[in-house]
């Protein structure tokens, strides 16, 4: 069943069909419109969970901490600011290895503040330990939810989960969203068993102390758990896909990859302004694709070998960058593809930053220009007299 | 005491690796002792966590969780939130730790936040008066004039400049159902304050003084003296609020001068080598008088 839904809305919907026992969150754009629906949910009686207001997105993370070792299910959401105030205890929750969901609504980071979309935010927790996907639009924030808990949880992962969707652009908008049914979720997502919990009957010590005779091995089992999250991802999302007919390829989609020369590479909302000029571009009979990343962490490598091993010319497109280096998904795509045989050109560009437009003129003129240079990092859009006139260069 | 017996029924095994003579270690026991097995424990870093804890091995013979420095009293928020959405509540106790530093200084927001959305958790602060698992660095509860060693008396510091937060204060602010404090000195009144409070409804504070030999400067048989010590002279009052009113204090049979408690320690001995010090002592002893009055002691 079709329903026009606001995209937060829509994920409020998809927490509730996952049956989350505790919820805990804390308010702060563009975030605000899910927790809200589930503080609604939750005081109407269709959602059967204790929500928890705190003081602060730190306590938000650390009561889904101490929710998880119990064995309930749970969820949190916050984006930017309230991101960084968590990462003390994102680490934490991945090194003990409890599945709670959080979705980032992605959005810039301060100074100098500002409330729209990009991806810096969650860049920031890349190398902690969570599992991070993002989603395209609506439909795909909506079901990669269902996703997300089934894959975390899974025996062979056991690790948190982000899902990343673009502030304003996809929370703020008003789009049809397949629904699911509760008996289709409880079919698909069964209740959550824990590996261990905090129990009276069976007293389990959580968050020890590792000397360093023994630090190495949890880090590794970590990095395994993340291994094996491939596989796992692979298969919960093929199964989702034979349900309910719905998200395309896996750690990655490809889009009229077949023959492709040129390749686009970008995660997020833009992806679907890069389809269109795809089409268009294949119009005119140039042999240009797509390829989406779903799946940030665990990266790809192998997958982004095989679907990018004949293009010539690689372009990736990106909202965050790591101050001192460049483009982080450009670096990492370089580093995954390097040796291949073809050895294509790559360029990286970043754009969208702070909500920025993207708009598609712009896109044309990086396709046109790419013959002439392969810049490292490349700022779309960029305005020379803002820079020179009122900034400190 | 070596009963086998006995020490297969303490909820904190013996084989950790605190000091010999840790307050913190043996107050923790009797917390744990008292409050049975139907618990959940939550534990701040520091020397409580590390001394226990020691991978693969552990001293907690309940149900136990450490996350980080600051959040104890917010994981202990959401263990509680998972035990009523299972149902469990009403059989299952939580009960939140932290040292000083993690109560008073770090982890005051979130504890603040625990108290004030009224969750069914005794917070417990073990009180040793500074940050003791990271060297001996001052937090806000490290009383007046103590050198420690980020406040160490020199030319021109008598040690700690501040006084100690008033955190007993602080919680009754937020109107919760029962404060307490307590000492390692008095295991019965320890006993009797967490059976208590873990009846009542709501947040509860306990707040335990916790002598470290290392930290303050004694030897290590001399724990219990010294929390003793605290008592009589004023300088540690042991009391009970419920509802906002003090319902009972530990009066004093003879006062003693805080001479008697502060030369016991080297973190104190600067105090009684110069004129000045004597004027330090002079306000010492009007804080101990002031705590007398306040709540009737004497
Ligand atoms: C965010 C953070 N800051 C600092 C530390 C370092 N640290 C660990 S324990 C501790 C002091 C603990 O003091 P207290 O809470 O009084 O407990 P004690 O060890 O004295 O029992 C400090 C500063 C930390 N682990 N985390
Ligand atoms: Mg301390």
């Amino acid at each position: 069943m079709k329903k026009v839904l606001e995209g937060s809305k829509a994920i409020a919907e998809a927490v509730k069909l996952c049956r989350p026992q505790v919820i805990s969150a804390y308010p702060i754009t563009p975030q605000t419109h899910i927790v809200e629906a589930l503080s609604r949910m939750v005081a109407e009686g269709q959602l059967k969970a204790e929500f928890i207001n705190v003081e602060s997105e730190f306590s938000a993370a650390s009561v889904i901490l101490g929710a998880c070792a119990a064995g309930s299910r749970a969820y949190s959401t916050t984006t930017s600011q309230g991101l960084l105030l968590m990462v003390e205890v994102l680490f934490n929750l991945a090194g003990m290895r409890l599945p709670v969901v959080l979705t980032c609504t992605n959005r810039s980071v301060s100074a100098p503040i500002n409330i729209w979309n990009d991806h810096q935010d969650v860049m920031t927790i890349r190398d902690a330990g969570l599992i991070l996907l993002f989603a395209e639009d609506n439909q795909e924030a909506y079901d990669l939810h269902f996703v997300a808990y089934k894959v975390g949880e899974s025996k062979e992962v056991s690790l948190p989960v982000v899902v990343n969707m673009d502030g304003f652009i996809l929370t703020h908008a008003y789009e049809p969203i397949e629904i699911l049914t509760q008996e289709q979720v409880d079919e698909f997502l069964p209740p959550f068993q824990p590996l261990k919990k905090l129990d009276p009957e069976n007293p389990a010590t959580f968050g020890m102390l590792a000397d360093p005779g023994w630090y190495l091995e949890t880090r590794i089992s970590m990095q395994k758990a993340m291994e094996n999250s491939k596989s796992v991802l692979k298969q919960v999302i093929g199964e989702f896909r034979q349900k309910f007919g719905r998200l395309a390829g896996d750690l990655l989609e490809t889009y009229r990859m077949e023959q492709a020369k040129t390749a686009f590479v970008a995660m997020g909302s833009m992806v679907g302004t890069l389809k269109d000029m795809v089409d268009e571009e294949r119009d005119k009979g140039n042999p240009v694709g797509l390829v989406k990343v779903r799946s940030f962490r665990p990266f790809p490598e192998e997958e982004l070998r095989e679907v990018l091993g004949s293009a010539e010319k690689i372009l990736v497109l990106e909202k965050a960058f790591s101050l001192g280096l460049g483009g982080i998904l450009y670096h990492e795509l370089r580093s995954a593809l390097y040796g291949l045989p073809l050895s294509p050109q790559i360029s990286g560009y970043v754009l969208g930053l702070g909500g920025r437009d993207i708009p598609k003129k712009s896109l044309s003129k990086i396709l046109e220009d790419f013959n002439k240079t392969t810049p490292a990092l490349n700022f779309v859009d960029a305005k020379e007299n803002i820079l020179k006139e009122h900034l400190y260069v | 005491m070596f009963d086998k017996e006995m020490t297969e029924k303490n909820s904190v095994a013996p084989g950790h690796n605190a000091c010999s003579g840790c307050g913190l270690v043996l107050a923790a026991r009797l917390v744990l002792n008292a409050a049975g097995k139907d618990i959940i424990v939550t534990t701040a870093t520091g020397c409580l966590e590390v001394t226990t804890t020691n991978y693969p091995h552990s001293a907690w013979r309940v149900p136990w969780i450490h996350s980080l420095f600051e959040n104890s009293s917010a994981v202990a928020s959401g263990i509680e939130a998972a035990l009523k959405a299972q149902g469990k509540a009403d059989k299952i106790k939580v009960i939140s730790q932290g040292g000083d530093g993690a109560t008073a200084d770090i982890g005051m927001m979130c504890l603040s936040g625990m108290f004030e959305r009224g969750h069914d958790i005794l917070y417990v602060c073990y009180d040793n008066e500074a940050y003791m698992n990271t060297g001996i660095q001052r937090s806000s509860l490290t009383p007046f004039d103590a050198s420690t060693s980020t406040t160490p008396f020199g030319k021109y510091s008598f040690g700690n400049p501040t006084n100690k937060k008033d955190m007993p204060a602080i919680a009754a602010a937020h109107h919760i159902p029962y404060i307490a404090t307590a000492s390692v000195a008095y295991p019965q009144d320890i006993e009797k304050k967490v059976k208590k409070a873990l009846q009542i409804k709501g947040p509860k504070y306990l707040q335990l003084h916790a002598p470290c030999p290392l930290g303050w400067g004694f030897k290590t048989a001399y724990s219990i003296k010294i929390a003793k010590l605290a008592v009589q002279t004023g300088l540690y009052p042991l009391f009970e609020m419920e509802n906002g009113v003090i319902t009972s204090r530990k009066k004093l049979a003879r006062v003693l001068p805080v001479e008697a408690y502060l030369k016991e320690q080297t973190r104190f001995k600067h105090l009684f080598v110069s004129e000045d010090g004597k004027k330090e002592l002079e306000r010492i002893q009007a804080m101990a008088n002031e705590n007398i009055k306040k709540f009737g002691l004497a």
